[in-house]
């Protein structure tokens, strides 16, 4: 007999006009890890940080661990006690897909561990490990500009869940 | 059993059999999640030879103390010969580096935090093992694994090498030090090729 497949989609947002922020909320219980692939934009150019926030947390409850190479060097840094993760980059044009994987999501035990893969192709490309110092359950991801640009039409937001074995 | 996906056939609605069922690409293995007493090791056997790829993903941590964070081994087959190899680049968040490892007798395949850290924080790791099963081949491993403790952490990417063309029906991991610890938790997956 088959046994069943995971990686669902769950949820898919493309912008259809400019928009200050993308919400998944009320996100099901019943799988083991998220999957949030975004191809944004920014409506401004000048370019800045897609960030993003969970369970409406504003404290400075997040922090993140990173690597990136910028086409000659390779560097890491660090944020402590931060309001908020910065999984993505932001410019005028569709150069920057983000990728975040959250890690037992829905447990009610660990602190929640988030990898995400930032780019902008034309000049960088990192891998952050992001943690929120909550054991709640992840039940929203809201995501943002931290200029407050608008995220440019046509940028798409797809949320998978992938359940474990049992 | 429950019909989780009905994707293409439905959309063409031409079902003619239970084998026009599309269920995807990614099958969910089994998972170990470790119990209060710990574990020294986490490991998937008899792990069928049925796919094209296999992924672990999960949450790690372990005992050791004072250290704030061990190494990541990888064996498969349990192989404890040096017939392994391992290139890794990481960060610290104060600086980049990059090595490698060569005739060990495991894959490092990661960093986990340890029991010198932060209390209830806990690694993320994905770990690719490529065409496993083909008997032709030395098998590779791809892992993106990270940790962060709010102002201590490691992220990195870590690339393996077994030196067999054994196809692999188990995989081990191992902490470096102490043993896994209460709530890590990995979760093997099948990845299907086309036709598969």
């Amino acid at each position: 007999m088959p046994l069943p497949s995971t990686y669902t989609p769950i949820a898919t947002n493309t912008l259809s006009s400019n928009t200050a922020s993308v919400t998944f909320s009320n996100i099901p219980q019943n799988y083991t890890d998220l999957v949030l692939i975004c191809s944004t934009a920014s409506a401004t150019a000048g370019g800045n940080e897609l960030n993003c926030q969970v369970n409406s947390d504003t404290g400075s409850n997040y922090s993140f661990t990173y690597i990136l190479g910028n086409g000659s060097s390779a560097a890491s840094g660090r944020g402590s006690n931060q309001t908020r993760w910065a999984p993505g980059e932001q410019s005028a044009s569709f150069e920057n897909p983000t990728l975040m994987y959250f890690f037992n999501y829905s447990n009610t035990t660990t602190y929640k561990t988030m990898i995400s893969r930032r780019n902008t192709v034309s000049n960088l490309t990192s891998a952050f490990v992001n943690l929120w110092r909550s054991t709640s359950a992840i039940n929203t991801i809201y995501l943002y500009n931290a200029s407050g640009y608008l995220f440019l039409s046509g940028s798409t937001f797809t949320l998978y869940g992938i359940k474990a074995a049992s | 059993m429950a019909v989780s996906s009905l994707k293409n056939k439905s959309k063409l609605s031409t079902l003619t059999s239970p084998f026009d069922i599309d269920l995807g690409g990614m099958i969910p293995l089994s998972t170990v999640t470790v119990g209060s007493g710990g574990a020294a090791n986490v490991e998937f056997t008899s792990i069928p030879a049925t796919y094209t790829h296999l992924q672990i993903r999960g949450i790690g941590r372990s005992t050791q103390s004072p250290d704030a964070s061990v190494n990541v081994y990888l064996r498969l087959n349990s192989d404890t010969g040096s017939n392994y190899s391992t290139h890794y680049l990481t960060g610290n968040g104060s600086s980049a580096s990059a090595g490698a490892a060569t005739t060990s007798t495991f894959i490092y395949a990661g960093a986990v935090i340890a029991a010198g850290s932060t209390a209830s924080a806990f690694e993320g790791s994905v770990i690719d093992i490529l065409d496993y099963a083909n008997t032709n081949k030395y098998k590779t491993t791809r892992t993106l694994v990270g940790w962060d403790a709010n102002g201590s952490g490691i992220i990195g990417l870590w690339s393996g090498n077994w030196r067999n063309t054994n196809a692999t029906t188990t995989i081990t991991l191992l902490p470096s030090g102490g043993n896994w610890a209460q709530y890590s938790s990995f979760a093997l997956y099948g990845i299907k090729g086309a036709g598969a």
